[in-house]
Order: C-alpha cells, then sequence, then structure tokens
C-alpha cells in the first residue's frame, strides 16, 4: 500500500433502515498514520459508518475504498490487513488470554509458529503479562478492553478502528488506552475511532468529523474546528444575580452569548474587561477558560438533551 | 451453492471447527459421562425390560433392533443441541461470531465449521453408543464401520436444519417449538422404538419425509448384517435436506448479524 495516499474514501454514503436515513451522503478521507475521530451525540450514525466501512453493513448508496480495496466487495482481502475493537469486547469467554490471542489468530490464518514471539509483545502492549493463563472472567474492564486492542493486533493491522474504545472505563484504565493508542500511532498505524468524549477527540485525535443526524457538519483538526467555529475565549457566567446582571446592559467584549439552563456562555476574543466587570458582582460566580472542542461540538449540534 | 462448496473447499472453516473442539475438549469428562451412561441405561432398560414382553422384531432382538435406532436418535439429538444451545450462546449471547466476522471469515465459513464440528460431535456420539450397543450384544459383524459416515451425514443435517432455528430465534425459550413441533415426532415416528410399517398408511407417509428415517434405514441394516437397500435414496434425501438447511441458514444469519 502507497503510504503517502488515503487508507479509507468514502464518498456519497447511505445507509436507510425503513424509512429513516441515519447515515446520508457521508464524504471522508483518512490518511495513512493519522488517528481519526468520529464525533457524535447517541445516534449520529457514527457505529454505522464505522460498520460500513468494516463491510459488516451493506451501504444503500456510495463508495467505499480501504486499503486500496472496495468495500463490501473485497471486505475479506480488507479485513486480512486491518484489526477492529468493537465496542462490546465479545472476548471468548472459554479460554484464557493467551488462548483468546491465539484463537483469534487462527481465524486470520496464522499458525502459532508465526504467532510465536508476536504473543509476548502483544501481552506487553496490553500490560497483561501476569495473566497470561487467567480467564477472562477474572479480568477488570480495562483489562478486557486491552486484551480486545491486543486482539485486534494478532494480524499486524496497518489500519485499525475502534468503535467508543474507553466507554465504561475508570480514569485511570481510560490513561491506559489512550497511552497505547498513541504507541500504535508512533508505530505507524492509522486508527479511526468513534468517541463521545471530548477530552479524548481533543487529545488523541489529528483530525475529527462532527456528526450529527447522518450528517458530517465538518471536518478538521481540534484546533482548526475550535477556530474556525468558536471565539478564542469562553466565560461561563452563573448566580443570583445574572438577571439583574443581564439587564445592566451591553458587556465589554463579548462577541455572542447563550443562556443554557441557568448558566450564561459568553464568547469572546478579549475576556479582560468582562472578568473585571464581572468581579465587582458578589452574587455571580464565573469560569474563565480557553474554548473547547465541547463548545464547537455544542455550537454545532444543539444543546437539546439526546435521548 | 457454488458458494457453499467454495467455502468448504477453501478450509477456512476448520479454525472455527478446531475453536469449538478447543472449548468441548476441557468439557470432555462429563460430556463423556453422559454419552455413554445414558444409552447404557436406557438400552439395559428399555432393550432387556421391554424386550422381554416385545420378542423379536423385523427378525431380530430387541435390543438390536432399539440399538440401532437409538445410535440414529442420538446422532439428531447431539448435533441439534449443538447447533441450537451452543450455537446460539456463540451466536447472540458470546458474540463469538460478530468477532469473528471481523477477521477474513464469512457467514459461510463460521456456518460450515459450526455444522461440521455438531456433525463430528454425532460421529462421537454414534462410536460411544456402538460400543455400548457392542457389548450388550447388539452389534453383528464388522459392516458396523458404515455408520460412522452415516453419522456424519446425518449430524451435518441435524445440524444444519438447528441452524436455521438458530438465525431467526431471538431467545432461548423459541427452541421448545422446534423440539415439540419437530424433533419429538421425529423420534417417535421414524422407527427409532418400534417399526413404522405398524402405523396407519398416512403416518407412514410422512415418517418418509423425515430425514431420521432414512439414517435409520441405512444405519440399522449396518448394525444387524441385514442387507441395504435403496442406499442413493436415502443418502440423496440426508443431503438434500442438509444443504437446503445450510443456503437456509446463511441467508437468516447473514440477515441478522450484517443489518
Amino acid at each position: 500500500m502507497n503510504s503517502a495516499g488515503p487508507v479509507v474514501t468514502v464518498s456519497g454514503l447511505c445507509k436507510r433502515y425503513g424509512g429513516q436515513t441515519v447515515v446520508d451522503a457521508v464524504d471522508l478521507e483518512v490518511r495513512a498514520g493519522e488517528c481519526f475521530g468520529l464525533l457524535g451525540p447517541n445516534g449520529a450514525g457514527k457505529t454505522t459508518v464505522l460498520r460500513m466501512l468494516m463491510g459488516m453493513t451493506p451501504p444503500d448508496g456510495g463508495e467505499i475504498k480501504v486499503l486500496g480495496y472496495p468495500v463490501p466487495q473485497q471486505a475479506r482481502q480488507m479485513r486480512q490487513q486491518m484489526g477492529v475493537v468493537p465496542q462490546q469486547d465479545s472476548l471468548d469467554p472459554d479460554f484464557t488470554v493467551v488462548e483468546n490471542l491465539r484463537t483469534y489468530a487462527s481465524y486470520f490464518g496464522i499458525s502459532r509458529a508465526e504467532l510465536g514471539s508476536r504473543i509476548g509483545r502483544l501481552l506487553d502492549f496490553a500490560s497483561l503479562q501476569h495473566k497470561a493463563d487467567a480467564r477472562i472472567d477474572a479480568l477488570s474492564g480495562g483489562m478486557k478492553r486491552r486484551l480486545t486492542m491486543a486482539r485486534a493486533l494478532v494480524n499486524d493491522p496497518q489500519l485499525v478502528i475502534l468503535d467508543e474504545p474507553t466507554t465504561g472505563l475508570d480514569p485511570q484504565a481510560r490513561q491506559l488506552i489512550w497511552q497505547r493508542l498513541r504507541a500504535l500511532l508512533s508505530q505507524g498505524r492509522t486508527l479511526i475511532l468513534t468517541t463521545h468524549y471530548m477530552d479524548e477527540a481533543q487529545r488523541l485525535c489529528d483530525r475529527l468529523a462532527i456528526m450529527d443526524n447522518g450528517r458530517i457538519l465538518d471536518i478538521d483538526s481540534p484546533d482548526g474546528l475550535i477556530r474556525r467555529h468558536i471565539e478564542s475565549h469562553v466565560v461561563e457566567v452563573h448566580g443570583p444575580g445574572l438577571a439583574r446582571w443581564l439587564a445592566e446592559g451591553d458587556k465589554p467584549g463579548v462577541v455572542r452569548s447563550e443562556q443554557v439552563g441557568e448558566t450564561l456562555f459568553c464568547y469572546t476574543e478579549n475576556e479582560r474587561a468582562l472578568v473585571d466587570d464581572l468581579c465587582e458582582h458578589d452574587d455571580l460566580m464565573y469560569l474563565s477558560r480557553a474554548a473547547n472542542l465541547e463548545d464547537v461540538f455544542l455550537k454545532l449540534t444543539g444543546r437539546e438533551l439526546r435521548e | 451453492m457454488t458458494a457453499l462448496l467454495k467455502a468448504i473447499l477453501a478450509m477456512r472453516w476448520v479454525a472455527v471447527w478446531q475453536r469449538n473442539a478447543r472449548v468441548w475438549r476441557r468439557l470432555a469428562g462429563p460430556a463423556l459421562l453422559g454419552n455413554i451412561g445414558e444409552p447404557l441405561l436406557y438400552l439395559v432398560a428399555l432393550g432387556f425390560g421391554l424386550g422381554a414382553f416385545v420378542g423379536e422384531v423385523e427378525g431380530m432382538d430387541y435390543i438390536t433392533f432399539l440399538a440401532s435406532g437409538f445410535v440414529c436418535a442420538s446422532m439428531m439429538n447431539t448435533a441439534s443441541f449443538e447447533g441450537i444451545y451452543s450455537a446460539y450462546t456463540r451466536m447472540a449471547v458470546q458474540e463469538t461470531w460478530t468477532a469473528m466476522l471481523y477477521t477474513p471469515l464469512a457467514v459461510r465459513d463460521i456456518l460450515l465449521g459450526e455444522a461440521l464440528w455438531a456433525a463430528s460431535k454425532s460421529v462421537l456420539s454414534a462410536i460411544f453408543i456402538l460400543i455400548v450397543a457392542g457389548f450388550l450384544g447388539a452389534v453383528h459383524g464388522w459392516q458396523v464401520i458404515g455408520v460412522l459416515p452415516v453419522a456424519l451425514l446425518t449430524g451435518l443435517t441435524f445440524a444444519a436444519m438447528a441452524l436455521v432455528v438458530t438465525a431467526v430465534s431471538r431467545s432461548y425459550d423459541f427452541f421448545l417449538y422446534y423440539f415439540t413441533l419437530l424433533l419429538t415426532p421425529m423420534l417417535l415416528f421414524s422407527g427409532v422404538f418400534f417399526p413404522i410399517e405398524g402405523m396407519p398408511p398416512l403416518v407412514q407417509q410422512a415418517a418418509a419425509l423425515l430425514p431420521l428415517t432414512h439414517a435409520i434405514e441405512l444405519v440399522r441394516p449396518m448394525m444387524t448384517g441385514q442387507p441395504l437397500s435403496n442406499v442413493p435414496l436415502h443418502l440423496a434425501v440426508l443431503l438434500a435436506y442438509a444443504v437446503a438447511a445450510l443456503l437456509l441458514a446463511g441467508r437468516l444469519i447473514e440477515r441478522r448479524l450484517f443489518k
């Protein structure tokens, strides 16, 4: 495979279930060696896009090319070079940690001898050397996740697809997963992941697609998205004096503002004057911070609750 | 059909077969006890107990008649249980199949691995019952070896049918329909416990459509040393059921997992 070319190209991708369009004319390109994120609220169509990339869901329209293979037509050949970390670990409960890796390798036609020393490296990668012969039900959630990641690497894939890799894990376990994902990137692999954690997306992804209602709203680097959609600074204001303060008139330097629940979000390029003003009000509390991906996300997808 | 043949020759299903075999090996102890113990109890109790009243059936001891029916019933039960409860657990509960589909394995490969594994278990159960039957004097001659390939085909047939049921099931409760409405009548009306010649003509005609009847028509003469007849017909019926069920199961499982 040409290392400079795109690993994934998708154009005009559509998927309908019943009368509902869940993926609507999606175009995207994933470059070799990058970490590409699909970010969106529940039901945005992220998982459906991933499933179509893997050849697990037949598209209703559009074209997909992954690692040079048209999908789903040549999905089998493509999967030989792809690793998947699904949302559910789906580890084999009848086997130990090592047996899980060996058995999974056999599905790729990789013999025991061929796997040989790689097993040790995979256990190292997952920090599971001490659990090599443990049964799956003896593992914690974070260990299972790491084993699932190691399992996705048995065929030494160029591309690894991860569906919400840290959902349901505690903060320490998430840190460890992030570290491992960065290790994969430094090995030159391409990663595609879905997440609804903004911090995860901001930390890991070189580029992001923000999805909602089956559409891609924008694609860029996290910084690029923030720069293009949001003023550099956000001041969050709340407290009993909010209504009275608002009635006092225009606020210094505020480009736009928006009230959500009992909090006012003020967007500004220069927060100094606003903060000075707020300091004089004892009945107001405020948080002054740099704009982040969450602001972009909420601006693009709206603030109403999704269920 | 050509896709199925290609998948058989591509041998990717072997990895699925081996996975199941490895799991079975660790639980083999209790499984073997059931495989030997249960038929032994039934054959002794029914064969001698009931046999004392029945005397000879179709020119043989009742225990010989019963043992040959029993071998076939066991092939059916073994493959059905594996294709239903075990396969459903792997498909719907453990998501083993989904994990396999992230690899170069296709639904066809998984299906063949599962069906041939269940069929292998049928062969194994047939061997054990033949050993038990041999000790009880219900095996007559070396042509009994021919039972083993028939066990593989019969096991494949019932495994494939069971996988169709698995493909459309939403819970374990659903399987009861299959057992009650199809397998139990098959057990009673295919000539396992008594010759179907004594039944009303309509029942006999219906029995001729059941795959188990044809398995018994092949296995009984081989165990008792009587001449075989209509071999191509019996094999063709079993094979037709197997192929049709495999194709249907493949379609249904693809629809279920590739939504």
